[in-house]
């Protein structure tokens, strides 16, 4: 059913324009006004001005380290094969490579590279992770001169990454399990 | 035909193009400026030379204030790459900006941009018929747009010439029409008497207020400004009939719809605000000394620059115009009113004398 709208006729005043013209050039007028005098403006000033992220970012990926400061990675390589756009590459120790640098890992990886130009940030490297050994954190703005500069090895990924929050191995995943096994609530 | 005119002459059209040009760069970053203003923004505050930053306190203000920003601006135009589309019609293309920034400037050559210096008069050409002789220049910068849009031999563009002339000949009538209850009252078609009648009896707005808005509104639609740009009319025809050109072709588009809104600014301030002349501290008499001639042209340049901001500050609260709501406007409101407003201004003036 059409419904039709009822429009008033304009009046004389509002024929005419003029104060409508009027109270346009006054709202402008204020706004330049704030924006000049009252610094009210609404844009950030990116570069110098950096907005505040919120927790749970996904930002670049980068390896973190215990708290004894050793590499958490142990070259399993899941994350190379979850990696949507194979950004990243593991070369690992072999067998007679170099042992890894804690005492309950068998091994660590040779190196370790993200190509920041492939990376998606979507995370998946992070929630495959078995020893909770790389984080997407909040760096969102990584720049370089060279495709060679943007592909971050493993001393690079690991100085950035810094050390995990998440410190107590398997913790999380046990809580998770735990967490299903009571899922649908038992009465 | 002596040699002092000559040269004073030529001195003076070198002033006043290089003004204008410098009026013109610079209105480019106040449209920039005042946009943002009005928008909550801050505008272009980043290009900077890089000495810029060695000058205390200036510099980094400077830059902020987006002071270099023109310059920029100007070698971007300059150095970009001249690029002509296959399709289009050479002549008629290399043609176009030329003929729409030659009439820009040549309006400013019969407008008293100051009283005297010592024996010079501040005008170019003293014209008799100074306002007939812009009418006739001004209606020659649709020529250069109607062409812009018929040699690109693209859609869009020919849209806009298409726009652009009806507009501006629908305009140029109400134009000349505001303007003739000013002719009656003066009695004189020179600018330089319709000031001097003006610092004798006061601003011709008081005497002619219909005539002073029918005229900006004609001098906004035709200078393609909004809420008149339909030509240009960037939603809706991409860039309008300049959208085929590219790098200083581009810039001379830009620079004949700056130099058009500079002299119409200088045709409003000098037909209804006095031109020159300010009605205290005997600014209102042609300069006896060089000061007071400098001060003179100072004080017009003011009035231009308020007029040139209003047209900037207008264009940034307006919705553009649907194209018969602009026939509309032209054809059955301005050209009666501007009709009737002439026979009240007879009448009146018969009664009167």
């Amino acid at each position: 059913m059409a419904i039709t709208v009822n429009r008033k006729p304009l009046t004389f005043w509002e024929k005419l324009y003029l104060p409508a013209i009027v109270g346009g050039l006054k709202v402008t007028l204020k706004h330049a006004y704030n924006t000049l005098f009252k610094g009210k403006v609404v844009t950030m000033e990116y570069p110098e001005q950096k907005w505040t992220l919120p927790a749970g970012y996904r930002g670049a990926p980068y390896l973190v380290k215990d708290q004894d400061n050793n590499t958490k990675c142990v070259s399993c390589q899941l994350c190379e094969f979850v990696c949507p756009p194979k950004a990243i590459r593991i070369t690992p120790p072999g067998q007679s490579g170099q042992k890894a640098d804690r005492a309950n890992a068998e091994k660590m990886p040779a190196e370790f590279e993200i190509n920041m130009l492939r990376c998606i940030y979507c995370g998946f490297c992070q929630e495959v992770c078995p020893e909770e050994a790389i984080f997407l954190q909040k760096d969102y703005s990584l720049t370089g001169t060279s495709r060679e500069e943007m592909i971050y090895n493993k001393e690079k990924l690991l100085s950035l990454g810094g050390v995990s929050p998440g410190i107590q191995k398997w913790k999380l995943k046990l809580d998770e399990a735990k967490a299903q096994e009571n899922f649908p609530v038992k009465l | 035909m002596n040699w002092n005119f000559i040269i004073f002459s030529l001195v003076k059209i070198a002033i006043a193009i290089g003004v204008v040009q410098g009026i013109v760069m610079y209105s480019v970053l106040a449209e920039r400026k005042i946009s943002a203003w009005i928008q909550d923004r801050v505008g272009p505050n980043r290009t900077a030379p890089p000495f810029a930053k060695f000058i205390p306190v200036v510099g980094p203000f400077l830059t902020r204030l987006g002071i270099f920003q023109p310059l920029a601006d100007g070698l971007k135009f300059l150095v970009k790459e001249d690029f002509t589309p296959a399709g289009v019609k050479k002549i008629y293309f290399w043609l176009a900006p030329a003929l729409s920034v030659i009439p820009a400037m040549l309006t400013i050559a019969v407008i008293p941009f100051g009283s005297q210096m010592g024996a010079q008069k501040m005008v170019i050409a003293d014209l008799n018929v100074g306002i007939l002789y812009t009418f006739g220049i001004v209606s020659m910068g649709v020529y250069g747009i109607v062409l812009a849009g018929y040699a690109a031999n693209s859609k869009y563009p020919f849209f806009g010439g298409i726009r652009s002339s009806a507009q501006m000949i629908s305009y140029e009538i109400s134009m000349g029409m505001s303007v003739i209850p000013v002719l009656l009252i003066v009695g004189n078609l020179n600018l330089s008497q319709i000031i001097g009648w003006q610092s004798g009896h006061g601003w011709l707005v008081a005497y002619a207020p219909l005539s002073f808005i029918i005229f900006m509104v004609a001098s906004f639609a035709e200078t393609n400004r909004t809420p008149f740009d339909l030509p240009e009319a960037e939603t809706e025809l991409v860039g309008g009939y300049h959208t085929e050109y590219s790098s200083m072709k581009f810039a001379l588009f830009f620079l004949a719809e700056y130099s058009n809104m500079v002299a119409s600014s200088a045709m409003m301030v000098t037909l209804f605000f006095g031109g020159w002349t300010l009605p205290f501290w005997g600014l209102d008499q042609p300069a006896q000394s060089l000061a007071m001639g400098i001060v003179q042209i100072f004080v017009f340049l003011a009035k231009m620059l308020f007029f040139m901001v209003v047209f900037i500050w207008v264009r940034w609260m307006f919705p553009r115009f649907r194209y018969d709501q602009l026939m509309d406007l032209g054809w059955r409101r301005f050209l009666p009113l501007a009709l009737v407003n002439i026979l009240i201004t007879a009448v009146w003036l018969w009664i009167r004398s």
